[in-house]
């Protein structure tokens, strides 16, 4: 079982080209900032939006192909969507709801309602199927919206930001039980996410999407340790640079050359965790290969850490803790001298 | 009782003199004498002859300007006695002038001026053949009827029963003019209406006359009503179509002499 | 919590406003003469009107559900040259003067209509003075509230709950009758009883095109016209003000609730 889908579409300001193959069993993540087109991109898949060329495989059977024009409506389609909202009916009941796709596919009224009864069962809801959705808490609900997608057995499941209407204090809870009940489904898993945090923790492997395109992909692991992207960089919270290697050297667009303990050449990703970055107010002495000076532009307390963004020729983000700040008297907008060691410079091909 | 009126036919003889211009010296006189406004309410049969009457009374009396207000005769008493603004009330049934007398909304006594009597109406050619009041009864004849409450459906009533003839019509309407455009529309074959209906209607339809025997000769009386603002012009008015020149205007349109 | 003032130009204004509707149901009901009521009531020509309008109405509400609420869907759903001007024709009625589209109805369907005189010489069937014909004058003039009212509601309702569904494999005839439809509802029974309610007080395209006879074409407001001048129409005109009243309010009610 693989779903294969090859999409190219322009939708407003979006230009999506996308490739995506997804083996059986897998837990795939589709992560990126607003905008990126992930969920067009599950809509696509789905048979929601038409696209300008392409295809969509499942399993080896064509779903939609542009080549030859073939296209399986989403209702035929063997797949189950959860929505953001999760657009329960809000006319039908819990069990109506969790009924309504095997209904739609044929199976009988006492058999579709047993059935339903099950997944709720399964999720702990069977006291609430004569209810209304509007009865339900957030989390509730999204377990309703996930078994009613489950209920009529699809190959493959799409879920659309599955945790992002509930509230900080739920999704924690909700997110763990999500996980346990994506575990206990055999098909392909496709959901779209901009919260790093939930697609490390539900995926298997994320795919990094910005502005239509493919940025990353890879285990969770291999994309926080080796980002590719601003943005993924961003999201786990290290200092990203770009350049060319040569020998011991990469050289960053625009001159600056840091310093690393890599052998690679040619072009380099280059990462420096922000703890591996010290600051002076003096220019520092010893051992560090990599100086700069820099303004303060941003000070910002994280926890028991503190971050210091420094714009300059080279802009990098520090962590220092609280004491060292005390220490340095930096204030914003004061002029700070940086230095880290070769050595705490990861390098990777770009 | 006679005397008076006919000393009203004299004095409406002299208004009417002096309104066709026969005697300069009066006609200022009394040109000078009236003036301001007058609401005319008019049954809707009388709609063609009544613009004429209004025109040329007018033209005697260029100090009185005439407004003339039509429809069927029972919603005019409703008007009335609701408060509408009417000075002369003219009605094509007695009924209905009975009715706004009882009800203390007419000044002096009414007086009939016109006589009208019934035709059948068909669409032009009588495409039905139609010859009697009999034939309305005709297997795949479409007869329709003013309501009973429309001075003109009575008649018609009257009149089929004077025939014998016993006919359902297929719709009640609201007005003689509601039977008519239904039968110049080719939705019904046949209707009952006023002779002056079929004058003013020219070709767009034919009528067929009925003997005298069953004919019923509908009156239409006038009156000045209580409260009018203007009791001298409305009176005038009244006059006006009371003199030769005012029956035999009518007279021109169908209606028969009030004599 | 303290009331907020409400401006005294507001209150007068309001009040005002509201008098001039209050006080003609006020004058109905006072000068009702409710001696006569149970008689007027329970006359077999108010019964008949009554069973009839009901009948009429109702059925112009079923037919305006089975062909408004496809077009309210095409209007809303579907983007084809000429749209604009097809909804401008299909809610015309409500700006036309009723008895225009009686007319226009007459020209259409009737006799000697364009396609009416098709269906008289091919089928021997005949619209105007039936009660389909009242039915299709109401459905005319009624429908288009209910086409507005379903169209607003397509159009304000969450598309993607439709989508939801035919990801859940239901077809478009499920999707429509088993989310659309119930999602829509509130507008759906808001633009029914609209429809239902300007049906039933139809008057001017009915007897037009349909004509006015008791028990087969004369509905209640034909009732209430045609007897004018007699106690019986207050007291019908009151029967069809309650009706109406009841509707309305029911119906706010049930848009709040539903609100």
């Amino acid at each position: 079982m693989s779903l294969d889908a090859s999409i190219r579409l322009t939708l407003g300001p979006l230009d999506l080209d996308m490739e995506l193959t997804i083996e059986e069993g897998e837990v795939v993540a589709l992560l990126g900032p607003n905008g990126a087109g992930k969920t067009t991109l599950l809509r696509a898949v789905a048979g929601l939006v038409p696209f300008r060329s392409g295809h969509v495989r499942l399993d080896g059977r064509v779903l939609e192909d542009t080549a030859t024009g073939q296209y399986l409506p989403t209702e035929r389609r063997p797949i189950g969507f959860v929505f953001q909202d999760y657009l329960l009916f809000p006319h039908l009941s819990v069990l109506d709801n969790v009924a309504f796709g095997l209904r739609s596919r044929g199976t009988p009224r006492r058999e579709a309602a047993e059935k339903a009864g099950e997944w709720l069962e399964r999720v702990g809801l069977k006291p609430y199927a004569r209810a209304k959705p509007a009865e339900l808490s957030g989390g509730q609900r999204q377990r309703v919206a996930l078994v009613r997608a489950l209920a009529p057995d699809p190959r493959l499941l799409l879920l659309d930001e599955p945790l992002a209407a509930l509230d900080v204090t739920t999704r924690a809870e909700v997110r763990r039980d999500l996980k346990r009940h994506l575990a206990s489904f055999r098909g392909i898993r496709l959901l779209v996410t901009h919260d790093p945090l939930e697609a490390v923790a539900l995926a298997d492997r994320l795919i990094v999407m910005e502005k239509g395109h493919l940025v990353q992909t890879g285990t969770p692991a291999e994309v926080t340790e080796r980002p590719r992207s601003q943005y993924v960089a961003d999201l786990v919270g290290v200092n990203l640079l770009q350049g060319e290697a040569d020998h011991g050297i990469v050289r960053l667009p625009g001159g600056p050359v840091v310093s690393v303990a890599a052998a690679e050449s040619g072009e380099v990703f280059a990462v420096i965790h922000p703890r591996a970055v010290a600051l002076h107010r003096t220019h520092p002495e010893g051992s560090p290969r990599n100086v700069w000076q820099g303004r303060a532009s941003n000070i910002e307390l994280m926890g028991n850490r503190v971050r210091v963004r420094i714009d300059g020729e080279v802009p990098l983000v520090a962590e220092v803790t609280p004491g060292a700040l005390k220490e340095l008297d930096l204030i914003e907008g004061e002029v700070v001298w940086l230095s880290f060691k070769s050595t705490d410079v990861g390098v990777y091909p770009a | 009782m006679r005397s008076r009126v006919s000393l009203l036919i004299v004095a409406a003889a002299f208004l009417a003199a002096c309104g066709s211009g026969g005697n300069a010296a009066s006609n200022s006189s009394t040109s000078t004498s009236l003036s301001g406004y007058i609401s005319v309410f008019a049954a809707a049969s009388l709609n063609a002859s009544f613009n004429a009457l209004g025109t040329s009374f007018h033209r005697a009396n260029p100090g009185v300007g005439v407004n003339l207000i039509y429809a069927g005769t029972p919603t005019l008493v409703t008007q009335i006695e609701q408060g509408a603004p009417a000075d002369v009330f003219a009605s094509a049934d007695t009924t209905s002038m009975d009715k706004l007398s009882a009800d203390g909304f007419t000044m002096g006594t009414s007086r009939v001026f016109a006589h009208n009597q019934l035709e059948i109406v068909v669409a032009p050619g009588n495409p039905k053949g139609i010859t009697k009041l009999a034939d309305l009864a005709k297997p795949g004849v479409i007869y329709i009827s003013e309501g009973p409450t429309v001075p003109a459906g009575k008649y018609s009533l009257q009149a089929l029963a004077t025939a014998g003839v016993k006919v359902t019509p297929k719709s009640l309407e609201t007005s003689v003019t509601a039977v008519i455009s239904k039968i110049e529309l080719g939705e019904a074959d046949a209707g009952i209406v006023y002779t002056t209906d079929i004058n003013a209607a020219g070709n767009k339809v034919q009528g067929i006359q009925i003997p005298t025997a069953d004919n019923v000769i509908a009156t239409y009386p006038m009156v000045a009503v209580k409260g009018t603002k203007n009791s001298a012009a409305a009176d005038a008015f009244i006059a006006y179509v009371l003199s030769t020149t005012g029956q035999s205007m009518l007279a021109s349109f169908g209606f028969l002499s009030a004599a | 919590m303290r009331r907020e003032r409400v401006p005294i130009v507001v209150v007068v204004l309001a009040a005002i406003g509201a008098a001039f509707f209050i006080l003609p149901l006020v004058g109905l009901i006072v000068r009702s003469p409710w001696r006569d009521a149970v008689t007027a009531l329970t006359a077999p020509e108010t019964v008949d009107a009554l069973k009839l309008s009901l009948l009429a109405s109702l059925s112009a509400t079923a037919a305006g559900l089975l062909l408004g609420v496809p077009l309210a869907w095409i209007y809303a759903r579907v983007e084809f040259p000429g749209r604009d001007l097809l909804r401008a024709l299909t809610t015309l009625p409500m700006v036309l003067p009723p008895v225009v589209g009686g007319i226009a109805l007459l020209l259409a369907f009737g006799r000697r209509g364009l396609f009416g005189s098709w269906l008289d010489t091919t089928f021997g069937i005949t619209l105007p003075f039936t009660t389909v014909g009242v039915v299709m004058a109401e459905t005319f003039v009624a429908m288009p509230f209910l086409i507005l009212t379903v169209e607003a509601g397509l159009r304000s309702m969450d598309r993607r709950y439709e989508e939801a569904a035919r990801a859940l494999g239901a077809s478009r005839w499920r999707v429509f009758t088993r989310v659309t439809l119930p999602l829509i509802g509130p507008s759906l029974f808001a633009g029914a009883v609209l429809c239902w309610a300007r049906a039933l007080g139809e008057f001017g395209a009915t007897i037009t095109f349909a004509g006015n006879f008791p028990g087969v074409t004369q509905t209640m407001p034909l009732a209430v016209y045609l007897l004018l001048d007699t106690n019986t129409s207050f007291i019908l005109s009151l029967v069809l003000l309650v009706i109406s009243l009841a509707v309305l309010v029911g119906l706010r009610h049930r848009w709040l609730g539903s609100a």
